[in-house]
C-alpha cells in the first residue's frame, strides 16, 4: 500500500501548500484576528509531507498543537480550517475547536491539546484497526520534549509489547516550550526508542526524500504486522513555541526585550536575600539559554525544507505549484477573513457577533 | 466522611434550621473589603460601605488595562507606591510573595514548566535549584512535589494550566490529599500547587477549566482563587506558610503570563481592555505583607436586596451586574469567597440572612460543584434562601462569541438575578 516511489513534484505541492496556509494564519494571528494562541508548523513541512504522501485516508494521524499542516496535507479544506482558527461557528469544528483541537474524523485525523496523548490515542487506534482493518496503521507526531511525557512512554511499551501498527514521529527541534530539552532529558532519546524494542529510523527533517524513505521503511513494516517503529526526524521552528514567544521577541528585538525584562531580573540580582551563587547561576541560567536560542535560530533557522523541496523539483516547476497554490490558499483566507470582518480584539465580542 | 478528621465545608453552629431570615442588614462578621478600582463604578459601590479602603492608590491609569507592557507596569509601580502599598499586576503580586517567602525560608523552592523564564525575577535572585524548570512530566514532577514536601521542603509546584495538571490527578487526589490522614497525621505535605485557570481570552476547552469544585471535594486539599493582586499576594503567602496541600488557582483573564503572549508586546493588535476587569488586573498591594487566612471571604458591595457569590474573574462580573441592578434600584451585594475550600460558609449565610436572595456565579462546571455546595449549604441552613446558579453548562467553546455565552457573563448574572425578585 505504501507509496515507496517518492515523487517530488507531489511533495513540493504538499509542502507549499501547508506553507501558505500557515504563513496566512501567522499573519491574521499578528493582525489580531486570530484568537488565542497559535503554534505554526513553519520549518516541519518536510517532515509532515514525507509521511504522509504513504498515507492512505483510512490511516489515523494524531496530532500535536503543530496541526495545521499535517491537517491541510490530509486533505483538510483550507477555508473551513481557517474559519475555524478565526473563531467562526462556520469553521470545521463550528468554532468549539479552535487551533489546538482540531478533529477532522472524515480524514481520521485530530489534535489534543495534552501534550503526548498522540501516543496512546495512536495505540487505541492500532487495537482497532488491528481488530477492524487490518493493514491501516496509525501515526503519532509529537516533539522531543514528549519524550519525558508519562503516557508517550507508557505508549511506546504498549505498542512494542502488543507489535501494533504504530508510527511514532519525534520531531527534535531542540525545545521544550521556551526550556532548552537537554537540560531537562536523561540519556539519549534514540536509544531510549530503542531500548522499548521499537524498531527506530532517524532522518534530517528538512529533508523531505530523507524523510519519505526512512519513514516508509517503518511504515511498511508496521503494515505487515512487524510492529511499531519510531522515526527521529531533527527540525527548526523559526516561529518559537507559539507566535508571540518572548525568547523570539528577545532574538529579532532584543533591546525592546530588554527593556521590558531588565528591570525585574536586575531587581532580583540585585535583592539583598538570596546567596551571591544562586544569584549568579540564575542570572548565568538566562545568559545561556539566550546564546542557545541564538545559535539555534541561526544556524538551523537557514534550513528550510521548502528551499530542498524546490531544488528537487527544479524552479520551473516549483513556479508553476507555487503560483498555482497561491491563488487557492490566497482565495481562502481571503474568503475566511471576509466571512470574520473587521475584529480587532477578540473574547470582547458580544453575545451574537462573529 | 465525618470520619475524615479535617473534613471541610463544616457548618458553623449559628446555621441552625431555627434561625430565621433577617430583613435588615445585621452588623456583619464578614470582612468588608471593597476593590480598589479606577473604573467608573466606584461611588456606587462604597456609598454604604462604612470602611473606606485605606490602601486606596494614587490615580494610576498607566497599566489597569494593558497587561502586556511590562516597562508601563514596573514605572507605574514605582509611582504609585505610597502609603505602605505598590501598584502591581496580579501575576507580580503574586510572585513578590513567592520571593518574600523564599527569601525568609530557604525550604521554599518552586519549579514547573519553564518557570525560570516566567519568574525570571525569582530565578535571578535564588537561583536555578530554587527556581527550576521541569520536562513536560506533570505527573511525576507534580508527585515529586508531594515527596519533597514530605522530606522536608516547602515546594510550590507549578503548572501552566490546571488543565495540565490533569495529567498528574493522582497524585493531587491520591496522594496530597490522602497521606496526612495515612500517617495518622503525622506526616504533612506543605505544598503548593501553582495553576493558571479560568478563560475569557479565548483558548479553548482545554485551556480554559478551572477544577476548583472537583478539587475542593478531596479531603485536605485546599483550593483559592484571587480576585485582586493584594489578595493574590496574601493568599500566596498564606498558601506557602500552611502545612496542607493549597491549590493556588491564578486566573488568567487578570494575570499577565498567559496574556503577555497573546497581546500587548506581543500583537499590539490585540487589546484586552474590554473584557479584563481592570481592578482584577492590576491594584494596591500592601509592601509590609500578611497572609490573608483561607476560607475567609470579602465582601466587596454591600446590598440589601440579593446576594451575588463568586470568586475570581466572576466577582468583577457579579460587580458589573450589580451596577445594572442598580440602575432599576435593586442593591446586590457581592461576596468574594477567594477560597472554595475551605469555603467561608459562615460568611455566605450571613449575606443570605441579611438579603435573602442568593445568586452564586461561578466559572466552573454546573454539575457536582461549588453552585451545589452552596444550595446545599443554604438548603441546610433552614433559612428559606431564594436561590439561583450560572456556571459553565458544556465544553467552553473556542470562538469568542461562543465563549462569552457559555461562561458566567455579567447579563448571564443579572438575568438570574432578576428572576429571583
Amino acid at each position: 500500500m505504501s507509496r515507496n516511489g517518492f515523487d517530488p513534484t507531489e511533495a513540493y505541492r504538499l509542502m507549499t501548500r501547508m506553507r501558505l496556509v500557515e504563513e496566512a494564519l501567522v499573519t491574521a494571528w499578528h493582525d489580531g484576528i486570530v484568537p488565542g494562541e497559535y503554534h505554526s508548523a513553519i520549518g516541519e513541512e518536510g517532515i509532515v509531507a514525507g509521511i504522509l504522501m504513504h498515507l492512505a485516508g483510512h490511516d489515523a494521524t494524531l496530532l500535536d498543537h503543530r496541526n495545521t499542516s499535517p491537517l491541510i496535507g490530509r486533505g483538510v479544506d483550507p477555508e473551513s480550517l481557517m474559519l475555524e482558527v478565526l473563531g467562526s461557528e462556520r469553521g470545521m469544528n463550528r468554532g468549539m475547536a479552535g487551533h489546538m483541537h482540531l478533529m477532522a474524523p472524515e480524514v481520521h485525523a485530530g489534535a489534543d491539546g495534552m501534550v503526548g496523548s498522540g501516543g496512546p490515542l495512536a495505540v487505541g487506534h492500532a487495537i482497532a484497526n488491528t481488530a477492524l482493518h487490518p493493514g491501516r496503521i496509525a501515526v503519532a507526531f509529537h516533539g522531543e520534549a514528549t519524550s519525558n511525557q508519562g503516557m508517550l512512554m507508557e505508549s511506546y511499551n504498549m505498542a512494542a509489547a502488543w507489535k501494533l501498527p504504530v508510527l511514532f514521529v519525534c520531531k527534535d527541534n531542540k525545545w521544550s516550550i521556551s526550556t532548552y530539552s537537554k537540560s531537562v532529558t536523561g540519556g539519549d532519546l534514540v536509544k531510549r526508542a530503542r531500548g522499548f524494542g521499537l524498531a527506530v529510523e532517524t532522518a534530517d527533517g528538512t529533508k523531505v526524500d530523507e524523510v519519505h524513505a526512512a519513514a516508509g521503511r517503518l511504515i511498511d513494516r508496521a503494515r505487515a504486522g512487524k510492529g511499531p517503529g519510531y522515526l527521529h526526524v531533527t527540525c527548526h521552528r523559526p516561529g518559537g513555541h507559539f507566535e508571540g514567544d518572548p525568547i523570539v521577541r528577545l532574538l529579532k528585538q532584543p533591546a525592546t526585550q530588554a527593556k521590558v525584562w531588565g528591570p525585574g531580573i536586575k531587581d532580583g540580582a540585585l535583592a539583598a536575600s538570596g546567596t551571591r551563587s544562586d544569584r549568579i547561576s540564575g542570572v548565568a541560567e538566562l545568559g545561556l539559554r539566550g546564546a542557545r536560542a541564538a545559535r539555534d535560530w541561526t544556524l538551523q533557522g537557514r534550513k528550510d525544507p521548502l528551499r530542498r523541496g524546490r531544488r528537487l523539483v527544479g524552479a520551473a516547476v516549483a513556479d508553476r505549484i507555487e503560483a498555482a497554490q497561491r491563488a487557492e490558499i490566497g482565495a481562502a483566507i481571503a474568503n475566511a477573513r471576509a466571512a470574520i470582518g473587521p475584529r480587532r480584539t477578540f473574547g470582547v465580542q458580544p453575545v451574537g457577533a462573529r | 466522611m465525618s470520619a475524615i478528621p479535617t473534613a471541610r465545608h463544616a457548618r458553623p453552629a449559628t446555621a441552625t434550621p431555627t434561625s430565621a431570615p433577617t430583613p435588615t442588614a445585621t452588623p456583619t462578621a464578614v470582612r468588608t473589603e471593597p476593590m480598589t478600582t479606577t473604573t467608573n463604578r466606584t461611588e456606587t459601590r462604597h456609598a454604604d460601605t462604612n470602611t473606606p479602603d485605606p490602601n486606596t492608590p494614587n490615580t494610576d491609569t498607566t497599566n489597569a488595562s494593558t497587561p502586556n507592557s511590562s516597562a508601563a507596569r514596573r514605572t507605574g509601580g514605582d509611582e504609585a507606591e505610597s502609603r505602605g502599598t505598590r501598584r502591581m499586576n496580579y501575576g507580580e503580586a503574586i510572585d513578590y510573595a513567592l520571593g518574600i517567602a523564599m527569601a525568609k525560608d530557604e525550604r521554599v523552592v518552586t519549579w514547573g514548566e519553564d518557570v525560570q523564564l516566567t519568574h525570571r525575577d525569582l530565578l535571578a535572585r535564588f537561583g536555578n535549584e530554587r527556581v527550576r524548570d521541569t520536562p513536560i512530566s506533570e505527573s511525576a514532577f507534580l508527585y515529586a512535589g508531594i515527596g519533597a514536601a514530605m522530606g522536608g521542603l516547602r515546594p510550590v509546584v507549578e503548572f501552566i494550566m490546571i488543565d495540565f495538571a490533569t495529567v498528574g490527578w493522582a497524585g493531587i487526589v491520591n496522594a496530597a490529599s490522602k497521606f496526612k490522614d495515612f500517617s495518622g497525621g503525622r506526616w504533612e505535605v506543605p505544598m503548593v500547587i501553582r495553576a493558571g485557570c479560568g478563560g475569557w481570552y479565548s483558548d479553548g476547552g482545554q485551556h480554559e477549566q478551572t477544577f476548583w469544585g472537583q478539587l475542593a471535594a478531596y479531603p485536605n486539599i485546599n483550593v483559592v482563587c484571587p480576585s485582586t493582586p493584594a489578595d493574590a499576594a496574601g493568599l500566596m503567602l498564606a498558601a506557602v506558610e500552611s502545612d496542607e496541600v493549597v491549590v493556588f488557582l491564578e486566573h488568567q483573564l487578570l494575570s499577565e503570563q498567559m496574556l503577555d503572549f497573546l497581546g500587548g508586546d506581543s500583537r499590539p493588535t490585540v487589546d484586552f481592555s474590554a473584557i479584563r476587569p481592570a481592578a482584577g488586573a492590576s491594584g494596591p498591594v500592601p509592601t509590609a505583607l500578611t497572609p490573608i487566612p483561607l476560607g475567609t471571604a470579602a465582601l466587596r458591595r454591600e446590598g440589601c436586596d440579593i446576594t451575588l457569590v463568586s470568586l475570581g474573574v466572576g466577582v468583577h462580573r457579579c460587580l458589573e451586574a450589580a451596577d445594572t441592578l442598580a440602575a432599576d434600584g435593586i442593591e446586590a451585594g457581592v461576596l468574594d469567597l477567594r477560597s472554595v475550600s475551605p469555603l467561608d460558609s459562615a460568611a455566605i449565610l450571613e449575606q443570605a440572612a441579611i438579603t435573602g436572595r442568593v445568586v452564586v456565579a461561578d466559572e466552573d462546571y454546573l454539575g457536582g460543584g461549588l453552585t451545589g455546595e452552596i444550595a446545599a449549604l443554604l438548603l441546610e441552613s433552614g433559612l428559606g434562601i431564594r436561590y439561583a446558579r450560572v456556571a459553565v453548562e458544556q465544553t467552553i467553546p473556542f470562538a469568542p462569541h461562543l465563549e462569552y455565552a457559555a461562561l458566567p457573563n455579567a447579563e448571564r448574572i443579572t438575568t438570574a438575578a432578576r428572576s429571583l425578585l
